[in-house]
């Protein structure tokens, strides 16, 4: 098994393309990534071989004080300074299986794309399907499969971004795998989490997992067109949200009758035009220029 | 199972002190895991054992430090102690406590041989 997501050894695809024959070559990258020869495709499923050097002496306790997810927090870093420098609003977009992300943004990007380029990272474990109907939009897509990784994490986007190149002042949105828990703890390089809550769950669900309300910014509550057929209690499910994150914002929406586009695309405006402002203000260290 | 990727960037730390400091076993392995932080102990020690195995903390001890969660009210102006995210201020038992502790996740000593 793969130590650095848990997969199967081979089972990371990128635009559904094999790493076959592709034994890993070059240099090791951080988080144990390699080129493989021959194909372009990127595999994240193999991580450092151990290095084992026994010795028997006194035993003595060596400070080490550093963060366990500190390699990936680096390299969301990279990707957000990135981002930073070219004016791009990068959004997370998490939730359970079925929450209806992608209809979410199939309908986002067809309003948004009108005014201002998107581009989108999909991941899931399996299959380009997300992909291929964010294609239909016309907008640029990316899709990481984990094998049986749970999550997507800052080494697989940054990767994806130079495959993207998204345009500076640009939308760029990063479709998590879909799960409610692992992907809390993964910092991508993102200006913030979108966590979608579908009115076809239970409105309980903030309280029964947490973490993923505690580091969004934004809940949307999705499928309001559903909520006559449904037992599910808005007030109660912000109530729920907002004990978790009390600076959590909300908005409902349909992503199949369009009904609160208007307030959602008007907060993606919002972070666009700071994520734009960010980009030209003139600070000590840009990598970009004035992009 | 996001704990496996935690073990293995747990392993990546020690791996990397092991070629600085030039140490050879690792006895035992303390972490600080905070009460409010994603991860699940049990889980993180299971997959530690596995994620171990060849490297210089085969078979090491793993403790883990449990630090508690802090939050700050809003409506008190005061940093309390809570338990879960979703805990009310002890003080005044409003939900306007934002976590300012208790998240981290850190490799906090070795104990080397």
């Amino acid at each position: 098994m793969c130590n650095v997501c848990g997969c199967g050894a081979g089972e990371t695809r990128i635009d559904g393309q094999d790493p076959p024959g592709g034994d890993p070559v070059g240099e090791e990258r951080p988080g144990g990534w390699r080129e493989t020869r021959g194909h372009d495709a990127l595999h994240y499923g193999r991580g450092p071989a151990g290095a084992e050097a026994p010795g028997m002496s006194q035993t003595r306790m060596l400070s080490i004080e550093q963060r366990i997810l500190a390699r990936n927090d680096a390299l969301a870093d990279e990707n957000r300074r990135w981002l930073a420098g070219r004016g791009i609003l990068a959004l997370n977009l998490v939730s359970s299986p079925g929450a209806g992300k992608t209809t979410l943004l199939v309908r986002t990007i067809e309003a948004l794309q009108t005014r201002v380029p998107v581009s989108v990272v999909e991941g899931d474990q399996q299959t380009s399907f997300d992909a291929e109907r964010i294609r239909a939009t016309g907008a640029p897509a990316v899709q990481i499969n984990t094998g049986k990784g749970c999550h997507l994490d800052a080494l697989m986007v940054g990767q994806a971004l130079s495959r993207l190149a998204p345009p500076a002042d640009s939308v760029l949105l990063i479709e998590n795998v879909g799960n409610l828990v692992c992907p809390a703890a993964f910092d991508l390089g993102e200006r913030a989490k979108v966590v979608v809550l579908s009115v076809t769950e239970g409105d309980d669900k903030p309280l029964k997992y947490p973490d993923m309300f505690a580091a969004a910014s934004l809940m949307l509550i999705n499928k309001t067109d559903l909520l006559p057929y449904v037992d599910f209690n808005v007030d109660k499910a912000i109530d729920f949200a907002l004990r978790v994150n009390p600076a959590l914002a909300v908005i409902s929406v349909s992503a199949t009758t369009g009904a609160g586009f208007d307030a959602w695309l008007g907060w993606v405006d919002a972070q666009l035009d700071e994520a734009r402002a960010a980009a030209r203000r003139p600070v000590g260290l840009t990598l970009d220029g004035e992009s | 199972m996001h704990e496996m990727s935690l073990a293995e960037g747990v392993r990546q730390i020690i791996e990397d002190a092991a070629r600085r400091q030039g140490f050879g076993r690792v006895r035992t392995v303390v972490l600080e895991i905070g009460q409010l932080a994603a991860v699940e102990p049990d889980s993180l020690r299971f997959c530690f054992d596995l994620v171990m195995k060849g490297g210089p903390a085969e078979g090491a001890v793993l403790q883990i430090d449990r630090v508690p969660g802090r939050g700050w009210c809003a409506q008190c102006d005061a940093h309390v102690d809570i338990a879960e995210l979703y805990d009310p201020c002890p003080r005044c038992g409003g939900y306007r406590v934002q976590v300012t502790g208790g998240t981290e996740m850190r490799v906090k000593e070795l104990e080397i041989e």
